[in-house]
């Protein structure tokens, strides 16, 4: 296919001298090789060094393992401190699906409601909700709030504390996409007697589908990733999330990088799924709310 | 009374994400800014004044922190715009393999942060390191990049951009992609070269995209935690800490409301940065 496409090029510049296609490739090459050795060899890095046996790890070199082992590693992972790694999947599961069922609705049914609204108290609502984007969380007030609901250290806490953090982007997201729907939709409905929840429900909600998928995957990747707010808003060994499992492991593990190197490479594995499934929707939906940002 | 149209709006629809954005967001914002001013263990508050602002500007420790905030945040930004734009307009020329760089680039923004301190500060050892095993072939000794007080906080920033730059990518990539070929064709028939072509056309109509780049990686730059408290931890000595890793310090120490303070000088910082930036930047878009 490369090759024809070539082909067709070739034809439109006969005047391109072999010479020049030759630096061309040459050029092309060493972008290649730099980009693999930036960007991709830390990975390979890990994945190799996780297969390794402890003294070999310890090397810390790109060197192909004399001897794999592969099942023991992990295993070993899943197991320590009573199968803490478990327990984190699911706990960090748990989190990020349940923040993202709340911020679909939620989020939604807000941005609904401000996209179609005008007026002064309505802007001063949405710039409310905006400036969550730049404000960071205040921490030990946020506690103290969790505190007082008896929410802290528990999963509903977390829970509530990443939905309303991630509030603002999904809504930005959601409010740019309702802005396409036209208002003459609602209009029908509302003839055909709907009220504004019905009316959201069962006319708008399903027509999101395109930017459900995106706030979706956006969001999973955030909340499954986030180390900062689960180490505030959910600490305690029973309560780990993924990725403060590893962040213990670090010191648990300091003259074991073979295991440290495996359970890095465990928790990367669903963000890399869902990079393989969804990249296009990825950067899509990351461009989308930049711009509008 | 409301009218008839805006009646099919009904505001109930907004009260549940209100209710949870105003009670563990808005609220907690706002008190902020009444605990910074006290001695407080979630249960009893004395009101102490200024103390604790004092306290953060006095304490040599926690303005090394305050410094080092602004450093990281125009480091980062400065090389994630200017490496953003370098792989933007490679990656929207002929390039055959561009599928295959734009996606190398873009995943590291996809994976945890920790993670990525974690691989690094394994990379960067200062013997051992495969980043400076590499530097020693071309016969360069390579620092002690996180070891020495004078580079972590650069190494820490390095990793960040490593990290984050794939964002700026493709942003840069979707602005380029709306500038109409007609603008090319024209520089050329008017004789002028690329390097006419990317200073007169693409670097000015990328000016919407630099803009969302610049603020996105100062707001980041100016909240990062994470990836230096796996790096790091904020050393060695204070070298590398950032006001939100003060702020978990000081919490993890129960200093609360030394914590707080932090937490709104932060707040204030954010917004002092990057509010009147965006009002600017907005302006001059409009005179494009």
């Amino acid at each position: 296919m490369e090759a024809a496409h070539e082909k067709t090029k070739e034809k439109h510049k006969l005047n391109t001298a072999p010479k020049k296609k030759l630096s061309k490739i040459l050029i092309e090459s060493i972008i290649v090789l730099f980009t693999i050795a930036i960007f991709l060899v830390p990975f390979y890095f890990i994945m190799i060094n996780s297969f390794k046996t402890s003294q070999e790890a310890a090397e810390l070199s790109l060197a192909w393992p004399s001897e794999f082992q592969i099942v023991e590693n992990f295993t070993t992972v899943f197991q320590a401190q009573n199968n803490m790694l478990v327990t984190a999947f699911m706990n960090s599961t748990i989190i990020t699906v349940s923040s993202i069922v709340l911020l679909m609705v939620f989020a939604s049914m807000a941005a609904f409601i401000l996209q179609r609204r005008s007026g002064k108290m309505v802007s001063i609502i949405a710039a409310i909700f905006l400036a969550g984007l730049m404000i960071p969380p205040a921490v030990v007030p946020t506690i103290w709030v969790l505190e007082s609901l008896h929410l802290f250290r528990t999963l509903p806490g977390i829970i509530l504390v990443m939905t309303a953090i991630s509030i603002p982007f999904s809504m930005i997201l959601y409010m740019g996409f309702i802005a396409t729907i036209p208002k003459d939709i609602d209009e029908a409905a509302i003839i055909d007697g709907c009220n504004s929840w019905t009316l959201f429900f069962k006319i708008i909600f399903p027509l999101l589908k395109p930017i459900h998928a995106t706030v979706i995957i956006l969001n999973a990747v955030q909340i499954f990733n986030d180390f900062v707010h689960p180490l505030y808003f959910f600490p305690g060994a029973e309560n780990a999330t993924v990725q403060l499992t590893l962040y213990n492991f670090m010191s648990v593990y300091s003259t074991s990088w073979n295991l440290l190197f495996a359970n890095v490479l465990l928790i990367t594995i669903p963000p890399f799924i869902l990079f393989l499934i969804f990249s296009k929707k990825i950067v899509a939906g990351m461009t989308a709310g930049a711009v509008k940002g | 009374m409301l009218t008839k149209k805006s009646g099919v709006y009904s505001l109930t629809l907004l009260l549940p994400a209100a209710a949870i954005y105003g009670i563990l967001f808005i609220y907690p914002t706002l008190m902020s800014f009444f605990f910074s001013f006290t001695r407080w263990n979630l249960t009893e508050w004395t009101w102490i004044g200024f103390d604790n602002f004092r306290m953060f500007f006095e304490e040599r420790a926690l303005m090394i922190g305050f410094r080092n905030t602004f450093i990281f945040a125009f480091v980062t930004a400065g090389l994630k715009v200017v490496i953003g734009l370098l792989l933007a307009v490679l990656l929207t020329s002929q390039l055959r393999t561009k599928d295959f760089v734009r996606s190398a680039v873009f995943f590291p923004t996809l994976v945890s942060t920790i993670a990525v301190g974690i691989a690094f500060s394994v990379l960067m050892h200062p013997s051992q390191g495969l980043i400076n095993q590499t530097l020693a072939l071309v016969g360069i000794n390579g620092p002690d990049w996180l070891g020495n007080p004078s580079y972590a906080l650069l190494s820490v920033a390095l990793v960040d951009v490593w990290k984050g730059v794939g964002i700026a990518t493709v942003i840069f990539i979707a602005g380029m992609m709306s500038i109409p070929k007609d603008y090319y064709e024209a520089i050329q028939i008017d004789g002028g070269n690329k390097m006419d072509a990317f200073k007169h056309i693409t670097l000015p109509l990328s000016r919407p995209a630099t803009n969302a780049v610049i603020i996105l990686a100062l707001i980041g730059g100016l909240r990062t935690f994470d990836l230096v408290w796996a790096m790091t931890g904020g050393g060695p000595g204070f070298s590398s800490d950032l006001i939100a890793s003060i702020i978990y310090k000081q919490y993890q120490a129960g200093f609360y409301g030394l914590s707080t303070a932090g937490n709104v000088i932060l707040f204030l910082l954010v917004a002092i940065v990057v509010f009147p930036l965006y009002r600017l930047i907005t302006r001059k878009e409009v005179d494009l």
